[in-house]
């Protein structure tokens, strides 16, 4: 397990508040953004990144961070220039914890083996990986776990009490709670059902939960504050970015996730 | 009942990259489907339903004429073309909606490329009264604009699908993530042999009538099993259906894949030719894509072979040597289109005519006493525009 990212869910624990976790596609709206953007990020208030890594087909993403991933692919960013992009963000100063999220063919075309170490020496903290649920997952995980790197499964509406237990034993910093069905970017968290989603996991581990999916204002990221150990945002993040105009699309993340996360 | 279980491989190949929100209707219609398989009164419905409502058997028909113009093996077709809708798409269509009945789904949900699955899981769903919406690529809705026309006025809703290279790929993409978000009430009715497990086999199995039709047909007429049988592949149902049955025989099995504009040139759909593995759709199987493992455009003037993957048993069955795929390109295609409708009077598919042309070309290397069996899949009337503009007639 990444120890950066179990050191800061325990800070989070110990002030007694829940992280805010921000994603942005790596690449967009172009390469040179990407690293301004992330110490931005972490300037305005982001505890965990997650860069996306560009994928052609992106079935699990809505509208919005589909268009991302396209703009970025046009570029031909790869995952090794992703792992670039960190390298360098470490050089400049960056310190929060990164997680690269993407889908498992980039990760195949160059191997596991390699994705893991070169992961593990660019400065990430672990994968992940949309389209790999735990049962494909073995040989990735062993990758993983040798580096120290951590593995996040995904938990969804749609899972089964009896699946739970695999998820978590998969897992070891936490648990990424999708709050809907649905693709990303949805148009608002099911604050309903997100309760009984939780009440069900936490029956069956001790782990952090990071919720995701549907959230993109700031009375969001409070209420998951308040049953969740992380609230992750993606989709309004890329709308921020879009909103930029003449302006820096690094100080516009920074200014939403002030913003969101009250800092 | 005891369902035996489903194996989630082929060799290497298959398994299940999904998002975990699929994870429990996959787990769900595996088990569905290995209880309908083991259940004889599944298997009256839809035998059924094939004979009445489909019109199979459909025949096997010794193309005379071909056969002496290539003067080589003797040439038979199994003609899908006459099956109802047109194409052997309705076989699986129909397995897979009464399926759907099982699963209690009022919802069906499919992705169309040459637009036959579309059309065929349009009707069954007009025949079993359930709601349908068909996703397909606004290039493909272009080049197929008659069977766009005829889902409509079955009753489906069509959706266009604007992203990527707007054709297959991208339209089973969208119906991924309309299956994502309406996964309680929709079944998703893959229309090939391809996507995660056990689609491949589901898909495998209903298509199997095809072969063992076809076996039991060539040993009535011909008296013999065939020495050779081809077949086009895109995601590859109709060959796998072909060449299942004749897997423990000693029968040559050839996959034809679009070879576009040529193989070299970049533009075309030869996935078992000229890709790697890599995992698609939810399947781990050979690809067409980049260094990086993004995943590339494809082109083939028959819009139902234009897809970057392609089904995780015919991966298998390269690598295992139990059958070889080659590669036919646009111009190849549309002779064999010219040589079955002149010599025969049959019209196929653009799909198939690529089969066609290259069963041709291994006619001519085999003695007469020997059997060559192609798959027909289609027949061709969606495809005149195609074929006229590609011949520079204006209809």
């Amino acid at each position: 397990m990444s120890t950066r990212l179990r050191e800061r869910f325990q800070q989070g624990k110990a002030e007694g508040r829940s992280l805010f976790v921000a994603y942005v596609t790596a690449g967009y709206p172009t390469r040179a953004d990407t690293v301004p953007i992330l110490l931005e990020m972490e300037a305005g208030g982001a505890d965990v990144i997650e860069l996306g890594v560009p994928f052609t087909d992106p079935l699990a993403d809505g509208a919005t961070i589909q268009h991302a991933n396209q703009v970025a692919i046009l570029q031909h960013v790869t995952l090794l220039d992703c792992f670039g992009f960190i390298r360098e963000a470490r050089a400049q100063g960056l310190t929060v914890p990164v997680l690269f999220m993407g889908y498992y063919n980039p990760i195949l075309a160059i191997g596991e083996g390699r994705a893991a170490a070169e992961g593990a020496a660019s400065g990430i903290d672990g994968f992940i990986v949309v389209d790999l649920p735990p049962d494909e997952a073995g040989s990735f995980l062993v990758e993983c776990r040798a580096r120290d790197l951590s593995f996040v499964p995904l938990v969804a509406p749609t899972t089964s009490d009896a699946r739970i237990p695999l998820l978590a034993k998969a897992a070891d910093a936490f648990l990424y709670i999708v709050s809907v069905t649905g693709t990303t970017g949805a148009t608002s968290v099911a604050v309903d059902e997100l309760p009984a989603l939780l009440a069900r996991v936490r029956a069956q581990t001790d782990l952090p939960l990071g919720v995701g999916f549907g959230i993109s204002r700031r009375e969001h990221v409070v209420a998951v504050g308040k049953v969740a150990e992380a609230a992750i945002v993606g989709s309004a993040i890329i709308s921020a970015i879009d909103a930029a105009g003449a302006e820096s699309p690094a100080r516009r993340v920074r200014e939403y996730v002030e913003h969101v996360t009250g800092r | 009942m005891v369902a035996e279980p489903l194996s989630p491989r082929f060799g290497e190949f298959g398994g299940r990259y999904i998002p975990e929100t699929l994870v429990a209707a996959h787990e769900e219609l595996e088990v569905v489907y290995a209880e309908a398989r083991a259940d004889p009164e599944f298997h009256r419905e839809l035998e059924d339903l094939y004979a009445h409502y489909v019109g199979r058997p459909t025949p096997l028909y010794f193309a005379e004429r071909l056969t002496r113009e290539c003067g080589g093996a003797r040439i038979w077709l199994k003609r899908e073309d006459l099956a109802h809708t047109g194409a052997h798409k309705i076989n699986n269509a129909l397995g897979q909606a009464l399926l759907a009945k099982r699963l209690g789904k009022p919802r069906i949900i499919a992705e169309t490329g040459a637009g036959q699955h579309g059309v065929a899981t349009a009707t069954v769903c007009a025949m079993l009264d359930l709601e349908c919406h068909v996703y397909m690529g606004s290039e493909d809705i272009r080049r197929q604009s008659l069977n766009a026309f005829r889902m409509k006025m079955l009753g489906a809703t069509l959706v266009p699908v604007e992203s990527g290279s707007k054709t297959l790929k991208d339209a089973i993409n969208e119906a991924m993530r309309d299956w994502v978000t309406n996964v309680r009430t929709t079944h998703y009715i893959i229309g090939s042999a391809i996507g995660p497990h056990p689609f491949p086999t589901i898909v495998r199995d209903f298509q199997s009538v095809i072969g063992r039709e076809a076996r039991a047909q060539m040993l009535q007429q011909a008296g013999r099993l065939p020495d050779a049988a081809i077949a086009c592949v895109g995601g590859g149902s109709n060959a796998i259906g072909i060449f299942h049955p004749y897997i423990e025989d000693p029968v040559r099995l050839i996959g034809v894949e679009a070879a576009g504009e040529g193989v070299r040139s970049g533009r075309h759909s030869a996935t078992l030719v000229a890709g790697r593995p890599g995992v698609l759709h939810g399947t781990k199987t050979y690809l067409l894509q980049d260094e990086a493992g993004q995943i590339m455009e494809t082109h083939s003037i028959s819009a139902g072979l234009d897809y970057p993957g392609v089904g995780p048993e015919h991966s298998w069955l390269k690598t295992s040597e139990r059958a070889e795929y080659v590669a036919v390109d646009d111009a190849q295609a549309l002779e064999g289109f010219k040589a079955l409708t002149s010599s025969e009077g049959i019209i196929p598919a653009l799909e198939p005519s690529h089969a066609i042309y290259h069963a041709m070309q291994v006619a001519r290397t085999m003695r007469p006493d020997q059997d060559l069996l192609i798959g027909l899949s289609g027949r061709g009337d969606k495809d005149m525009h195609t074929v006229a503009a590609a011949l520079g007639v204006t209809l």
